[in-house]
């Protein structure tokens, strides 16, 4: 059997009457790349913060690296590395200051953490910017600054809160193949993402966050299977799609779904029938994800 | 590249201690507006209080005299508030998640910020004592009197931002925090720091002399002018012992629960 990295069981999690997490289960194989997709609000911070020590479960079984989250924090804590939703940086210090005081407080002596800090400025294409204040920098050198300060010591697993939210499209490239780099090194990365295409893109495994559970694990073509055969789109006269249906693809059930929809469309209205994406399946999973599965 | 090496042990308390301070004397020097108004708000007040309030209050001797043991301690309360934006700051910034997910003691970086109001502001006291000299300020301290009264200073400032910090740590926001930390900053103005408190109406003088600031005050300008010291030394040294205790427990006890809450 894999070892897992991530296991997962009966987690429970309110804030005052509001349950978050009710009945979570979940496991992630070390070395492989997961990815949690979940509209905001999901819970999906709440997880990566009790997976990464911050607070406490109310209820369930929580390992990560086989330590339990409790009552093994320091062992965890040395496991793991968390690039929060967040940038968490200091503003006042330059990038350089910034990795050498991480380094420090790794462990790491004071000429190590000088090597370091010129590698990962490197690696992350910050030499430029070394001595500037963080505060000067751009959305997305802050990103990769935060990313490149998870990595200034080498742990088994690394958690990425919603690494890509707010970049544009040349940054969220350039990061989802540092991402890729890290993964091929044999890390265990465990991010979170509204995107699904991001999901789609970098993980081995994507799970559906919806209502305080996983709605559903597997990888991205495993998914859009689970939807059924195809999607029925309504298009209006512009070509722009007004509704979309799953169906099995049946000719029976084609017919069925066209019969209760052709009183409520407007006339002119088209029908374009196509195999489903990943979109699809996270809007079929999210909102009626019970009448699908 | 990427690829990286492991450390061998996670970092010490001491190396752990030594960076944060590191990093909040750096933040204290870089936040140059700040630096400057925590010298200069006491030096312009001593100035203000000496040559022009000074001639209409009658403090039974040299007003200077009289008044500098005051400013210095308005200085160390002013430099020592920053400390609660300082903290308030980290605790909302979420860099404290990162500090909190590693293997050290993460109520260091409140210390480190301790640490370095405690040098910013014997920095600026020595600043305040300088130009008081220049304006006339003739202490008769030995050199005895002058190291306990440096201690009393110290003593003061650490209470002091322990309990700014502790205000840091509760406050939901920066300005918040600076916010609370203002209204206590009143306390040395209803205190015998500017004027004697018997010139106080009576129910003032209640305030004023049962409050912690005054015992303090007087044991400086004790110390330091040769004016009678009583047991208000006792009172200083206790005053300044329980509310450290007291802020120090309440930070500790606030880090635990806002950190957990995040
Ligand atoms: N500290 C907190 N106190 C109260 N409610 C919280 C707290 N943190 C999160 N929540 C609530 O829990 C829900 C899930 O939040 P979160 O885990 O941040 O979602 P996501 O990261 O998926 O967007 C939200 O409704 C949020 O308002
Ligand atoms: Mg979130």
């Amino acid at each position: 059997m894999k070892s897992m990295a991530i296991e997962v069981s009966g987690l429970r999690k309110s804030f005052g009457k509001q349950s978050v997490l009710s009945g979570l289960e979940l496991s992630v194989p070390a070395g492989s790349v997961f990815a949690l997709l979940g509209p905001n609000g999901a819970g999906k911070t709440t997880l990566i913060h009790i997976l990464s020590t911050l607070i406490a479960p109310d209820g369930g079984k929580v390992l990560v690296g086989g330590y339990n989250v409790q009552t093994e924090q320091e062992l965890v804590k040395q496991h793991i590395s968390l690039t929060g939703q967040f940038a968490a940086v200091d503003e006042v210090l330059s990038a350089e200051e910034n990795l050498r005081m991480i380094g420090r407080l790794s462990g790491l002596s004071s000429s190590q953490s000088r090597t370091r800090t010129e590698e990962l400025l490197k690696a992350f294409d910050l030499v430029d910017a070394a001595k500037k204040r963080v505060k000067t920098y751009s959305g997305g050198m802050r990103r990769r600054l935060d990313l490149a300060i998870s990595l200034v010591v080498d742990r088994p697993v690394i958690f990425l809160d919603e690494p890509t939210t707010g970049l544009d499209t040349v940054s969220r490239r350039a990061l989802w193949d540092i991402i890729s780099e890290l993964a091929s090194q044999g890390r265990t990365i465990f991010l979170t993402t509204q995107y699904l295409e991001e999901a789609d893109q970098l993980a081995d495994q994507i799970a559906v966050i919806n209502g305080g559970r996983i709605v559903a694990t597997g990888s991205a073509e495993q998914l859009k299977a689970r939807v059924g055969g195809e999607v029925i789109e309504l298009l209006n006269g512009h070509d722009e799609v007004i509704h979309t249906v799953p169906t099995t693809g049946s000719i029976q059930d084609i017919s069925r779904t066209l019969n209760e929809l052709v009183h409520s469309v407007p006339p002119g209205t088209r029908v374009n029938i196509r195999r489903p994406s990943l979109d699809d399946v996270f809007v079929a999973l999210t909102t009626n994800g019970k009448e699908v599965l | 590249m990427i690829a990286s090496t492991k450390p061998a042990k996670p970092a010490s308390m001491l190396t752990t201690n030594l960076v944060f301070i590191g990093r909040s004397l750096r933040h204290s020097l870089r936040n140059t507006e700040a630096l400057m108004m925590a010298i200069m708000l006491p030096v312009m007040l001593m100035l203000l209080f000496t040559y022009v309030f000074g001639g209409a209050i009658d403090s039974g001797g040299d007003y200077v005299n009289y008044v500098v043991p005051g400013i210095i301690l308005l200085c160390a309360g002013f430099g020592s508030s920053s400390t609660a934006v300082d903290v308030s700051n980290d605790m909302t910034n979420g860099i404290i998640d990162r500090f909190r997910t590693m293997p050290i003691k993460s109520l260091s970086v409140v210390t480190g910020h301790v640490a370095a109001s405690l040098a910013r502001n014997l920095f600026a006291t020595a600043v305040v004592i300088g130009v008081a000299l220049l304006v006339g300020f003739r202490p008769n301290a030995s050199f005895i009197e002058w190291v306990l009264a440096i201690g009393v200073i110290t003593l003061f400032i650490l209470t002091f931002t322990w309990l700014f910090a502790a205000i840091g740590l509760v406050a939901g926001s920066p300005a918040a925090a600076s916010g609370y930390g203002f209204a206590l900053l009143f306390l040395p103005y209803l205190s015998s720091a500017f004027v004697p408190t018997d010139t106080m109406p009576s129910w003032l003088q209640g305030v004023a002399n049962h409050q912690p600031i005054t015992p303090v005050i007087e044991t400086i300008r004790g110390l330091l002018t040769g004016t009678p010291l009583d047991n208000s030394a006792w009172w200083a040294v206790g005053w300044c012992l329980f509310i450290l205790t007291l802020a120090f427990v309440w930070s500790i006890f606030s880090f635990r629960k806002k950190a957990g809450r995040r």
